[in-house]
């Protein structure tokens, strides 16, 4: 079978394979023709209002579903535009497809109009990429640009295609198979790791389950759930992995890290062996990698063998699939059975008891006050309503780390977040993206009042498709996770993190044509939020908080993780005017 | 002592740029690098000779290997293993010391391919470090130019290559027939 048509339709034709549904763009010249091939495809285009944003939608899309997300952008400052996106997707491994357009291969290096060398600029924020010089080329790039982007550790994968490679015509003939010898997926997990594995389990005192973003994107919550309850064993999940074991479960204790719980930190620092699933050992987790988990030996699972001895020696390295090792972990411990010894099931219990212990010592709290909105407070009542169950968009800084210490996600792909490179402006877009991708469900965009400003056009996308996003400002008037560090390590002097100027929300919601609300004492908060939720359309509710709060526990930058600052030093110092 | 990485990958355009790039993001210098077809047409074979300290090659050849371009990335430092250079050498020599750097090219197993009476052009093969000789003897007879080819290795014992089968794709469902 072959039929003759452009190179647009062609490339429309691979998505549609794929199963693409929707996607996220922003057209110009040399997108041109595939734009013209766009307008009668049943395929939905999402026109964004930056390019930025449409790589943060198609993540938003990709991480709220495990789905590939696809953006498109033209050439140059199209392409250039959706770098930070890409990098993103890479840092927290996220599948999307990014198609961009390129001057005409005839073109290529004279310093055309919008000319950029998207190939190059992109090598290093991609898993792969592309440049596409024939049309014959095209059907194979796009199928394996699919098949990169979601297998193994998945990751974006961008396809830069000419304009004239658009335009060309020619036989389309489906692509039925992928040859791509030099890219080694590993699945299986060595038998004789898996089983070495078995028995430090066995015979540990104090283990601990340390699950981060790989057991969402392998789709193993449920054998990570069984895996928790064979074991018995406690479980801290880091932020990439939120929602990977439910909130709500009984071995959950919370976030580790720089901003993770006390009782997650004593844990990890106090475990005689660390069974790493899907996590990279990332320096906001361990702190001074020196003094992690010092008594620990580590069992370390991960598909990329790259990340097996990377920061922390793994004692048990097992390069696989974590939902494939879960599941023959669990078979073990099924066939094993064995009840701990009495000593060992007595070591158990005081380790569990140790837990708790730490937990109530300093436990998560939502601090709240009488006159004034705490963030904590704003979280809390956010995870009322929630119930472990919405969708959780955030943006960076102060208000993402309370939102993932506060706000329960009960399954995996609820809470979306920029972990590895931190991108500001993520949030607004990624909530769009996940709101499309699964229109029935209730998504919030908490953003802090800095963040929101970086990605403030696309309210003009939320209201143009009148999605029912709950767009939450923390408003502490400040860039507040830099003023924080400012406070604590800089003398207070606070250089340029005063943001003295905010949109009227009220007006600026009703501008775009939907509503919006300012509120700044406490009892309002429950009412707008009920209010916020229940309006059939988006909601921009900006909530004034106190400006000065400081999240806690914080593990200062180059400090052991059981060396956290629970609170704040007394008393607080007035900030110093220059 | 010589540190070097041999590479197997796919004769593709940015094939090298993807391997360069992993030394270059981390401010590693390649200290030399060669690269030309296989007998495969289809797959280039690199060697790079790169200082990195050995826990960070460990990981570098990783990452290298994680290249979708990278067939194979073998670590070559402490492997059984040849290495071999060529090195062309321009030397300006007065008469009277012609048949000294003769006598010399002939104990590094040098060739001359070509003789004027400003001197000689000769060629030489061996040992990296063997070649270093070579230069500093030729530099004590006059004046020199000198290119080298960088390094090549070839490991001693075989070693097997993990390759990836091919996957079908998902092109053999047709979603929508084409309107025009
Ligand atoms: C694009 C980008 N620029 C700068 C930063 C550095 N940064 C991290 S958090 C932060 C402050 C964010 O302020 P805001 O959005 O108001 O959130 P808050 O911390 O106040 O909750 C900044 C500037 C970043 N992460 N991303
Ligand atoms: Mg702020």
């Amino acid at each position: 079978m072959s039929t003759l048509m452009s190179g647009a339709r062609m490339l429309l034709e691979c998505l549609a394979r794929e199963g693409v549904d929707c996607m996220f763009g922003y057209p110009g010249g040399v997108t041109l023709p595939f734009y013209d091939s766009l307008y009668d495809h049943h395929i939905r285009h999402v026109l964004v209002r930056h390019e930025e944003n449409a790589a943060f939608a198609a993540e938003g899309y990709a991480r709220s579903t495990g789905k590939v997300g696809v953006c498109c952008a033209t050439s140059g400052p199209g392409a250039t535009n959706l770098t930070t996106g890409l990098v993103d997707a890479m840092m927290d491994s996220i599948p999307i497809v990014a198609l961009t357009g390129q001057v005409s291969t005839k073109l290529i290096g004279s310093d055309a109009f919008q000319e950029a060398d998207t190939f190059g600029i992109t090598r290093p924020c991609t898993k792969h990429n592309y440049l596409v010089k024939r049309l014959e080329d095209l059907p194979q790039a796009i199928h394996e640009a699919f098949y990169v982007a979601s297998s193994g550790r998945p990751g974006p994968v961008l396809v830069d295609v000419p304009k004239d490679v658009f335009q060309a015509q020619g036989h389309y003939q489906p692509v039925s198979t992928i040859h791509l010898p030099g890219y080694k997926v590993f699945t299986e997990g060595h038998t004789g790791q898996i089983r070495r594995a078995l028995q430090l389990i066995k015979k540990s005192e104090r283990p601990l389950i340390y699950g981060g973003g790989g057991i969402v994107a392998a789709g193993a919550a449920s054998e990570l759930r069984e895996f928790v309850e064979r074991t018995g064993a406690p479980a801290v999940m880091t932020l990439m992995g939120l929602g990977g074991l439910p909130s709500n479960h009984g071995n959950f204790i919370s976030m580790p890290g720089m901003h993770g719980s006390y009782a997650a930190n004593m844990a990890m620092s106090h475990a005689d062996l660390l069974i790493a699933l899907g996590v990279r050992f990332d320096d906001r987790v361990t702190g001074r990698l020196a003094a992690f988990a010092p008594h620990a030996k580590v069992i370390h699972v991960d598909i990329d063998p790259a990340e097996i001895g990377k920061n922390r020696a793994a004692d048990v390295p097992i390069v696989g699939d974590v939902k494939h090792v879960l599941g023959r972990l669990n078979r073990g411990l099924e066939e094993a059975k064995a009840e701990p010894e009495q000593s060992l099931a007595a070591a158990r219990r005081a380790w569990w008891e140790q837990i708790r212990q730490w937990k109530l010592e300093h436990p998560l709290q939502p601090v709240t006050s009488d006159s004034e909105i705490k963030p904590q407070h704003l979280m809390a009542e956010i995870d009322r309503l929630s119930n472990g169950q919405a969708i959780v968009a955030a943006d960076v800084g102060q208000h993402q780390m309370w939102a993932a210490q506060l706000i329960r996600f009960n399954e995996p792909r609820l809470w979306l977040n920029s972990g590895g490179l931190g991108s500001m402006g993520f949030g607004l877009p990624a909530a769009l993206g996940a709101q499309f991708a699964r229109p029935d469900k209730l998504v919030f965009a908490i953003v802090g009042d800095g963040g929101f400003q970086m990605s403030i056009p696309e309210l003009a996308t939320i209201a143009s498709y009148g999605l029912p996003i709950k767009i939450v400002v923390m408003n502490n008037g400040y860039l507040g996770m830099v003023r924080q560090w400012q406070e604590l390590f800089y003398n207070n002097r606070l250089s340029s993190v005063t943001l003295d100027c905010f949109p009227d929300a009220e007006k600026l919601a009703a501008a775009y044509g939907f509503k919006g609300k300012t509120i700044e004492k406490p009892w309002e908060l429950a009412p707008a939020l009920k209010q916020a939720v229940s309006e059939p359309g988006p909601y921009l509710l900006n909530v004034k908080v106190s400006p000065l709060e400081c999240v806690y526990p914080m593990v200062p930058a180059g400090g052991a993780i059981n060396e956290m600052v629970l609170g704040p030093p007394e008393p607080v110092a007035e900030p110093v005017k220059p | 002592m010589l540190q070097v990485i041999s590479l197997l990958l796919e004769n593709k355009p940015g094939a090298l740029m993807r391997v360069t790039g992993l030394l270059s993001q981390r401010g590693y210098n390649i200290e030399s690098l060669t690269v030309a077809r296989t007998l495969d047409p289809e797959l280039s074979r690199m060697t790079i000779a790169v200082e990195v300290d050995s826990t960070l090659r460990q990981q570098v050849i990783k990452q290298m290997n994680k290249l979708i371009n990278v067939l194979q990335a073998t670590d070559m430092t402490d492997s059984p293993s040849v290495f071999r250079e060529m090195l062309l050498v321009r030397v300006r020599t007065p008469q009277e010391s012609r048949a000294a750097v003769l006598k010399e090219a002939e104990i590094f197993g040098g060739r001359v391919v070509d003789s004027s009476t400003e001197g000689f052009a000769i060629e030489v093969t061996g040992d990296p470090e063997k070649l270093n000789e070579f230069v500093d003897v030729m530099r004590s007879y006059g004046e020199i130019d000198v290119t080298r080819s960088g390094v090549l290795a070839i490991g001693l014992e075989p070693k097997k290559l993990r390759l990836q089968p091919p996957v079908p794709t998902k092109a053999g469902v047709l979603v929508t027939e084409p309107k025009d």
